[in-house]
């Protein structure tokens, strides 16, 4: 079997670390993400053309908004946070576990720039009612970037050689030079202002999440002195 | 003399299950479960999981809709 020690102190701290980092976020949000997309909304709905592929999702259930929103929403924050804070943290239980929470902030910083810079230079964050390019594309080019990006940046960090760290960048600048999927027409039927400003909104709330999730697993999941 | 590669063997083989058994795979099991969290809240495509975590996912700037 495998050693449960090991395995029950990086799912602790992973668990503390999304919980911190989930509600932090949740917070965040509410300063501009979360009103971004609310105006945003109501020009979604005031544009709305019943169609078959959006008009299922108005009949299924979603959560009021207010409380009830605002409480999934935190569900989401945390269950991704924990989610980034296990794969962080296996990837440290691989490598190397941080001393202490400055150097988790790396790692943290890390996993912005893969999960969230990477994707967003080419499929930048959206407010609901703008068009893109077929959801399946997209996704995949996600994925690609995200593992490109984590791959690329672990050989620049760690790799010996100048070749290989060469290697790296060569992975990093690769699904910007294949570019993203993007829609025949840009268009939104919000306006431009509220388009920018959720881009920068979730800017900066990502890299509050990221840095929390670094530095938090850097201090609960840190080396046995 | 002969043994001396044997032992060194047994030795490195005996390391490398240990490395196996405290790092590998609770590390893959970890990162297992991430990835299955992580699917579920933002990119499972099941309604209700949408639009649960709707907000969340636009904030974190997964492909959605």
């Amino acid at each position: 079997m495998f050693n449960l020690t090991t395995f029950r102190e990086l799912v602790v701290a992973a668990l503390w670390t999304g919980l911190l980092a989930g509600l932090l976020l949740t917070a965040v949000q509410q300063i501009q993400v979360i009103p971004t997309l609310l105006k945003a909304e109501v020009y979604e709905e005031a544009a709305v053309v019943p169609n078959a592929e959006n008009s299922h999702e108005h009949h299924d259930w979603q959560p009021e908004n207010g409380w009830e929103r605002t409480f999934f929403t935190a569900v989401a924050n945390i269950s991704l946070g924990v989610g980034f804070a296990l794969l962080i943290g296996s990837v440290m239980c691989l490598r190397d576990r941080p001393d202490n929470w400055r150097k988790g902030l790396l790692w943290g910083l890390a996993g912005y720039l893969t999960f969230f810079v990477a994707p967003s230079l080419g499929l930048p964050p959206e407010v609901p009612g703008t068009e893109a390019a077929k959801l399946a594309d997209r996704q995949s080019w996600w994925l690609i970037t995200v593992l490109d990006t984590g791959f690329g940046l672990s050989l620049l960090a760690f790799a010996l050689t100048r070749t290989n760290k060469f290697f790296g960048v060569v992975l990093l600048a690769a699904p910007h030079l294949i570019s993203a999927p993007q829609p025949e027409v840009h268009s939104s039927v919000a306006p431009a202002e509220l388009v920018q400003s959720f881009i920068i909104a979730a800017v900066f709330a990502n890299a509050v999440f990221w840095l929390a999730i670094g530095g938090l697993m850097g201090q609960f999941y840190k080396k046995d002195l | 003399m002969s043994s001396t590669p044997v032992l060194l063997d047994n030795a490195q083989t005996q390391a490398r299950s240990e490395v196996l058994k405290d790092k590998i795979l609770p590390a893959m099991l970890a990162g297992m479960l991430g990835l299955s969290l992580l699917y579920a809240a933002g990119f499972a495509e099941t309604a209700q999981l949408h639009n649960a975590a709707h907000d969340g996912r636009h904030s974190a700037s997964f492909p959605c809709h």
